[in-house]
């Protein structure tokens, strides 16, 4: 499903500064992944390299056998659309648009068709029925938060990536939130790829990558 | 979902700048509307008004004067001339015809006008009722002065000395309507025609001083004799015989003869140039307003791309592209300037529409012609949007998403 190869990143483009060198990987379609390590050493910048959010590396990325680091711009940006869900660790939600908007952006944005009914039917799983017409403002935290991953999960990505989901939230949240993302992961049998510094979220995944800062 | 209710749910949710932006865009476009629509009119009245005059003869004075009064019929007159000078002039090789006119009169505000039946064919005028004067004190009235003073076909009215309304009435003679003008657009639509002797004998209350050895056969007025050589009338609308009239005509009036002529074509065109300053101004205005506009509506774009960074960036990682972010910020400086000046060149109507409302009477005006100009207003206005979103456009499919996600 996924494989990373010999990939090193460097922030600016003088020499002397502070090239990352991420460890080799690969995971199957279905298999879930804990990308663990501090802040700072480069976990973000991995899901965004992955994602194609971020370029010029050095490196293979491959997703379902298709080289991202080679596609045009264009190209990459459809396939991210239509293969990827992105949860951010803030929750960034088109505050302009009401959640089930939110919910039909990811097609419009991907250049698919806009199933209502795939929204309505991920809004009523993640209890979100009544709040199909709510603005972003009228939410909580922890409603925002489920919205952005019914979002998501609206183009049933074969990758699911969640950017730190957990780390703002107390012990019970936790749980929920982590439970919530493994079953919805499960459910369209997506990779879900998690990247923490939260050591709680440790017994949850078999698969586990360290990021060692440099 | 689609990029218009995208642009639409931004705009909505700022309703107030984007109500200030459209409204401050619109008002400069509403008085570039205006002077669009009163010069085209304007020019287009006076040109219908001036078709087939090539020349005024008139007295000595300002040509100006002249145009307006006997083509216009809004200033005084500059005085009379002769009616045997008028006749050997009316014979000239070089004049085709000549129209004679008598002003002086008036009835409540509309002018009295001794002419020749010449005039109102002059203007392609068509009876709607009754029948053409034949006879003195015989008046065919026009459309407007038919419906603001409800006189109809068979009413006698005294006129009033002057062309005002506080004029002395002439108690002694009264005017009786023969027939009712179609609206034809024009001037004359205000006028009240009569042939010349009515004026004459409105005036002449004392003797005519008949000289014996005058007994000349009228070119100007078909079927008198003059026989007083005293007789004046106001002034003389002339129709070139060919081209070279233009060139020797005005001048051999001008100095050797005692009248002036007047040119309506040069009259009007220095009238405009005269005007035009005052329009400039305004122009101007309209111009400082639009581009104050531009401005508050660029500063809005910008201003929002800070607010709408997280956005841009969650939209990209949906699998929007940078283009699609250009065509959103753009597609919304354009909405806002385009509905802005639609809004403009329909208050600009509207304006006109209450100014005629306002005037009550025929002003020539309308407020339902369109323009080819408000098309390029409505074209500009869209350019405008997409030169104010440029540089957001530029800066949001620059934006670093991977920067912004991270939040660094």
């Amino acid at each position: 499903m996924i494989s990373v190869q010999n990939l090193t990143y460097r922030y600016s483009q003088a020499n002397d500064s502070k090239e990352i060198r991420f460890p080799d990987f690969s995971l199957q379609a279905g298999q879930h992944c804990l990308l663990l390590g501090e802040s700072g050493c480069g976990k973000t910048t991995l899901l965004h390299l992955i994602g194609g959010l971020l370029r010029s590396q050095k490196g293979n990325i491959k997703i379902s056998d298709i080289d991202m680091t080679i596609l045009p711009n264009w190209q990459l940006d459809r396939f991210r659309g239509s293969k990827m869900g992105y949860i951010f660790q803030r929750n960034h939600l088109l505050t302009s648009l009401t959640v089930k908007q939110n919910l039909l952006a990811a097609p419009f944005f991907a250049g698919k068709k806009e199933e209502e009914g795939r929204a309505e039917e991920l809004l009523s799983e993640l209890g979100l029925s009544d709040k199909s017409n709510s603005k972003i403002a009228a939410l909580s935290y922890g409603q925002a938060q489920r919205v952005s991953i019914a979002r998501a999960l609206m183009n049933k990505p074969a990758l699911l990536i969640a950017d730190e989901p957990t780390s703002a939230l107390d012990d019970k949240n936790c749980e929920r939130v982590i439970n919530l993302l493994l079953k919805m992961a499960n459910q369209s049998w997506a990779t879900l790829l998690v990247a923490t510094h939260d050591q709680r979220l440790k017994d949850r995944f078999d698969k586990q990558i360290e990021l060692k800062s440099t | 979902m689609s990029i218009f209710y995208l642009v639409w749910s931004y705009l909505k949710a700022k309703l107030i700048h984007t109500v200030l932006n459209i409204f401050l865009l619109s008002l400069g476009v509403a008085v570039i509307t205006l002077i669009i629509l009163s010069t085209h009119q304007l020019q287009e009245r006076i040109e219908s008004n001036a078709k087939g005059i090539d020349l005024v003869v008139g007295a000595k004075g300002s040509p100006l004067q002249l145009i307006l009064c006997s083509i216009f019929h809004i200033d005084f007159p500059t005085g009379n001339i002769n009616l045997v000078e008028a006749e050997k002039l009316a014979g000239h090789r070089l004049v085709k015809s000549a129209i004679p006119l008598a002003l002086g009169d008036s009835y409540s505000n509309f002018r009295i006008v001794g002419t020749t039946l010449l005039y109102p064919q002059l203007y392609k005028a068509e009876l709607l009722s009754g029948e053409w004067w034949n006879a003195d004190l015989e008046v065919v009235i026009g459309s407007t002065v038919a419906t603001t003073t409800q006189l109809k076909v068979g009413d006698t009215f005294e006129s009033a000395h002057g062309l005002t309304k506080d004029g002395h009435a002439h108690e002694e003679s009264r005017y009786v309507v023969r027939g009712i003008m179609k609206s034809s657009g024009t001037v004359i639509d205000n006028l009240i025609l009569t042939n010349i002797q009515s004026v004459w004998s409105v005036h002449n209350s004392e003797e005519k001083k008949i000289d014996l050895s005058l007994s000349l056969e009228s070119k100007l007025i078909k079927g008198y004799t003059i026989t007083d050589s005293t007789q004046e009338i106001t002034s003389l609308l002339v129709k070139y015989k060919n081209p070279i009239a233009a060139i020797q005509l005005p001048r051999m009036i001008n100095t050797q003869t005692k009248f002036q002529a007047a040119s309506p074509a040069f009259e009007t065109t220095r009238l405009f140039s005269l005007l035009g300053s005052g329009i400039d101004a305004l122009m101007g205005l309209a111009y400082l307003l639009v581009f104050i506009s531009s401005i508050s509506i660029f500063i809005a774009l910008y201003n929002s791309l800070k607010e709408r960074k997280y956005d841009l960036a969650i939209m990209r990682s949906m699998g929007a592209s940078r283009f699609k972010l250009v065509q959103t910020i753009m597609l919304e400086g354009v909405t806002l300037t385009a509905v802005g000046a639609s809004l403009g060149i329909l208050i600009g109507h509207l304006l006109v529409y209450l100014f005629i409302q306002s005037i009550g009477q025929e002003t020539g005006l309308t407020a339902s012609a369109f323009y080819l100009e408000e098309v390029y207003v409505l074209i500009g206005g869209i350019t405008l949007g997409l030169l104010c979103s440029a540089i957001p456009a530029s800066q949001a499919y620059k934006t670093d998403i991977h920067k912004v996600l991270a939040g660094n």
